[in-house]
């Protein structure tokens, strides 16, 4: 080998030379353009639940719109999000799956689930890669409870929920000189509806309600009929569902057939209950439907106009959107502080998330993370009325007031 | 526990939806009395005509009780071709093979739609879905009457078409005397061909019928086929009038242990009747032979 032959020719020196004179001539951006920050969007957009999981990809997708428009995660100088957007099917194994994709992926983050067993899945699969997951709605107490370290959620918990359902029910009910004594319970017979319907059965009599029968009914159920017939039998003054989307719709709907008419229907985490497309498919079967669930905080201005947002690009309204909008710009917050794309130091900033943290727009108080549950989180009383969702309770979100008893 | 009028409505709407059961079953129980043969490819061909039904609503605008004209005659046809050129020259002759045969195609029909339609659960709204008729105490769900009346001019027309007709004639030769039916000049294969899709026409009917109350998924039709066999077990396993009467037993029982156990446990009464008819009579309350 000569040496002539390792020398660099004149025209590969002058090539190299103009290479580096260009690049040190080009605009910072264009030299330092920070890697793109990978976070994961987990929502079951295929299958039963497909519908809940498009409004939660529009709350997630607008957020990172947003953050990305205003000049991405400046604590890395502009870093803008990348979603990696991933289908849980509406199961458990197909959450689980989508969460081992993203990990090859190579992102610092999972945000979503929707449902409390796909939740469950997920959030294990991250916490074997220590791999931070936002929960955005999946409401079981099992999810925060488990000691994992990765798993945050901002929503409030089953505990909380029903904790304030019965309160603000006891509330409703002796505010109207408490005509309401008899209740059917009717639930989905998985993991969300038969909890909520347990803490219900204890916690309802010691506020002076009378169960008369708690009815389960699988998910897809093909017909209510049965169901209807029994709250007929028994005419219960309340009927408390929690169900999912389609098998609400279908029991409101087949109660309005056979004519069942109690003094109120207050749902607990209902699927349907607080949706704009139930209300506008069906007003009859939805008028006055009362729902103790999670929306957004209507004095927030900020809401106000992601809701106009939505709503003029055609899309529904629903409580999915604003949960999974504030759960990015939590994790965006955490990033930030975090100071880099690192899973650990993520972790640490969220659960160091304080009330300083204002980019979110439900109605929560301060934000605390304790074992994972954000302690700021609480959940609203909604009101079908006029064929529009209004807050009834607590009176400091309110822009209504309660229609109850219902044709009393 | 219940008051009267209660249970009335559970047992009519347990009756009315026990004659589509019936459609399936009869389907079925044709399939098992000429070719004798049980049809596994029976629950993928209802999901078919449900997705067909939905696509006719969905694309077409084709309300599901006027798809019936059109869907009937198109799934016989759909039957037809299957069993003359699918299903029996891949049988080569052989009974057991075509048990398999029908296996393997509601296995690729299954995962055909699920390619095509994903597995979302899809419904389809009309303005009648919900109305209710009133029979003195009872409100009855109007598509549920439809579907009753539908289904029994169904049976009934199925019926007098086999006792009347010479091509019912000659369908019953050959689920009697195979080879006497082949020695007197039927044309066997042609037979079996017009089971099949007789066969198939009823799903469709049946598919029609149930749509406007009902969902369809890739995978909706398996649980009816299970009821639908354990209708036709009960009735004896070749009769058309076993088959009705088996479907409105098994829909009222279906409804009753929904009533009194609740959804998630209101298939149980079904199956435990199903397994005391194959333990007590199991030739089925109108077989005659085993």
């Amino acid at each position: 080998m000569s040496l002539s032959e390792r020398r660099p020719s004149r025209r590969a020196v002058l090539w190299t030379g103009t290479g580096a004179a260009a690049l040190l001539a080009a605009p910072a951006y264009l030299r330092a353009q920070p890697a793109a920050v990978k976070i994961g969007i987990l929502q079951p957009v295929t299958g039963a639940l497909a519908q809940d999981g498009e409004l939660g990809r529009t709350g997630a997708e607008l957020a990172i719109g947003e953050i990305n428009a205003a000049g991405g995660i400046k604590a890395l100088g502009g870093a803008k999000l990348e979603m990696v957007f991933g289908d849980a099917r509406s199961n458990p194994e197909a959450g689980t799956q989508e969460v081992e994709r993203m990990q090859s992926d190579g992102v610092v983050a999972i945000v979503g689930g929707f449902a409390s067993p796909i939740c469950l899945a997920a959030t294990q699969a991250a916490a074997r890669y220590d791999l931070p997951y936002i929960v955005d709605v999946g409401v079981s107490d099992q999810i925060t409870g488990r000691g994992l370290k990765n798993t945050f959620r901002f929503a409030p918990g089953f505990g909380i929920v029903t904790a304030v359902a019965v309160e603000n029910l006891t509330k409703l009910n002796d505010g109207a000189g408490k005509p309401a004594k008899t209740v059917v319970l009717v639930h989905e017979d998985q993991l969300f509806g038969s909890g909520l319907a347990k803490l219900m059965q204890s916690e309802l009599p010691k506020r002076g309600f009378d169960i008369l029968d708690t009815i389960a009914h699988p998910t897809p159920a093909r017909d209510m009929s049965n169901i209807a017939l029994r709250i007929r039998a028994l005419n219960p003054d309340l009927v408390i569902p929690s169900s999912y989307y389609n098998e609400f719709v279908l029991l409101a709907r087949t109660m309005q057939q056979q004519r069942i008419r109690p003094k109120g229907i207050y749902a607990v985490l209902n699927g349907a209950a607080s949706n704009y497309r139930f209300v506008k498919e069906f007003p009859e079967a939805a008028a006055n439907v009362m729902d103790c669930n999670h929306w957004h905080d209507p004095r927030n201005p900020k809401a106000a106009e992601v809701k106009k947002q939505v709503e003029s690009s055609g899309k529904l309204w629903a409580y999915n959107v604003p949960l999974n909008y504030s759960c990015v710009k939590l994790l965006a917050d955490a990033i930030e502080r975090a100071g880099a794309a690192d899973r650990g130091k993520i972790t640490e900033a969220l659960a160091a998330t304080t009330g300083a943290f204002k980019g979110h727009i439900m109605p929560y108080g301060e934000t605390k993370f304790v074992n994972g549950q954000n302690q700021g989180a609480a959940p609203v009383n909604t009101q079908v009325q006029g064929n529009d969702i209004k807050v009834i309770f607590p009176d400091a979100f309110a822009d209504a007031r309660p229609v109850f008893p219902v044709g009393g | 526990m219940y008051a009267p009028a209660i249970v009335a409505e559970a047992v009519v709407n347990g009756l009315l939806t026990g004659s589509v059961y019936a459609l399936i079953a009869l389907g079925l129980t044709l399939v098992y009395g000429v070719l004798h043969i049980i049809n596994f490819a029976h629950g993928a061909l209802l999901t078919c005509a449900m997705f067909a039904v939905w696509v006719a609503h969905t694309a077409l605008g084709l309300d599901p009780y006027l798809a019936i004209p059109l869907l009937t005659p198109l799934f016989f046809g759909l039957g037809y071709v299957l069993q003359r050129f699918v299903i029996g020259p891949a049988s080569r002759g052989n009974d057991s093979n075509i048990l398999l045969v029908t296996l393997g195609l509601a296995i690729a029909i299954e995962n055909a739609l699920l390619a095509i339609f994903r597995s979302d659960t899809r419904t389809l709204s009309t303005d009648y879905g919900f109305q209710t008729v009133e029979l003195g105490p009872l409100l009855i769900a109007k598509p549920r009457l439809i579907g009753f009346a539908a289904a029994l001019a169904t049976t009934l027309i199925l019926w007098l078409a086999l006792a009347r007709t010479d091509t019912g004639k000659a369908i019953r030769a050959v689920a009697k005397e195979k080879l006497g039916a082949r020695l007197v000049g039927i044309d066997v294969e042609h037979v079996y061909a017009v089971t099949f899709g007789l066969g198939c026409a009823c799903l469709a009917v049946a598919a029609c019928l149930l749509m406007p109350s009902f969902y369809v998924n890739p995978r909706v039709g398996n649980a009816f086929v299970l009821v639908a066999f354990t209708i036709v077990v009960l009735g004896g396993m070749d009769s058309i009038p076993g088959a009705l009467l088996g479907a409105l037993f098994i829909g009222a029982v279906e409804s009753l242990s929904g009533l009194y156990f609740g959804d998630s446990l209101g298939q149980l009464g079904i199956f435990v009747i199903f397994i005391v008819v194959l333990l007590v009579r199991p030739t089925g309350l109108f077989g005659a032979k085993a």
